[in-house]
């Protein structure tokens, strides 16, 4: 089960997980990102590629229940002014166990940052600037195209 | 004629959120229609002079600057992508 949504309005944690913990797995996953505040922002505000958007999380849902056999995932990501300490963006997993939910789930935030069409702008001392993009992420998400290192 | 779209900076420095174009007929990679577009306006050649700061889609996939734009519909241009 894949569910995938972009929306401006507020979402539940719970609302979101529930679906995911009624499939019978034994193990959900999430993460939640939240408007950070460092450096004094006081707002950000997400755009995104309509259309394009919601095609590119669905392929990654799709890679991580193929990867991982997922019973299922869940990918929210809101769009537009976001105030400090909001939430931003889900991703959720459901597996038989712990770990494939886990790194799925990591999976799924870390390329969400490098292959969805989504641009941060953020507000501080009432000017606007829009995010550069980090070679941090880009490292995060290539991780996954390597062999797994076992721990 | 392919429509092109523009999102955050790339939007906010040519002063449109899409436009059609109709390059010529040797305009035939995302790489040479950036390097066209950019002669429309002094905002398009301020957004578009440096494409190592730019990403592209084609049709709504990732493309790179090589990628063919033959019978393309819809090509954006925007910053590399800051979500999550």
């Amino acid at each position: 089960m894949i569910t995938v949504a972009v929306q401006q309005a507020p979402f539940s944690v719970e609302d979101a997980l529930a679906p995911l913990e009624a499939l019978g797995g034994g193990a959900v996953a999430s993460f939640v990102g939240l408007v950070r505040s460092d450096g004094g922002i006081e707002a950000l505000t997400l755009e995104h590629y309509p259309g394009m958007t919601e095609v590119a999380l669905r392929r990654l849902a799709e890679e991580a229940v193929a990867r991982w056999s997922l019973i299922g995932a869940t990918v929210i990501h809101r769009v537009g002014e976001l105030r400090l300490g909001e939430r931003i963006v889900l991703v959720a997993t459901c597996a038989p166990h712990r770990r494939d939910a886990l790194d799925a789930c990591a999976y799924l935030i870390d390329r969400l940052k490098t292959d969805a069409p989504f641009w941060k702008r953020e507000t501080r001392g009432g000017d606007g600037r829009w995010v550069e993009a980090r070679a941090s992420d880009d490292a995060a998400a290539a991780r996954w195209s390597q062999p797994s290192p076992q721990s | 004629m392919p429509t092109i779209l523009y999102f955050a900076w790339v939007r906010d420095m040519i002063g449109t959120a899409e436009e059609s174009a109709d390059p010529p007929a040797d305009v035939t990679t995302v790489g040479a229609l950036a390097a066209w577009l950019a002669g429309r306006s002094e905002g398009h050649r301020a957004a578009l002079a440096d494409l190592t700061r730019i990403r592209a889609a084609v049709d709504q996939q990732f493309a790179d600057l090589d990628a063919s734009i033959e019978g393309a519909r819809e090509i954006a241009f925007f910053p590399p992508v800051t979500g999550g």
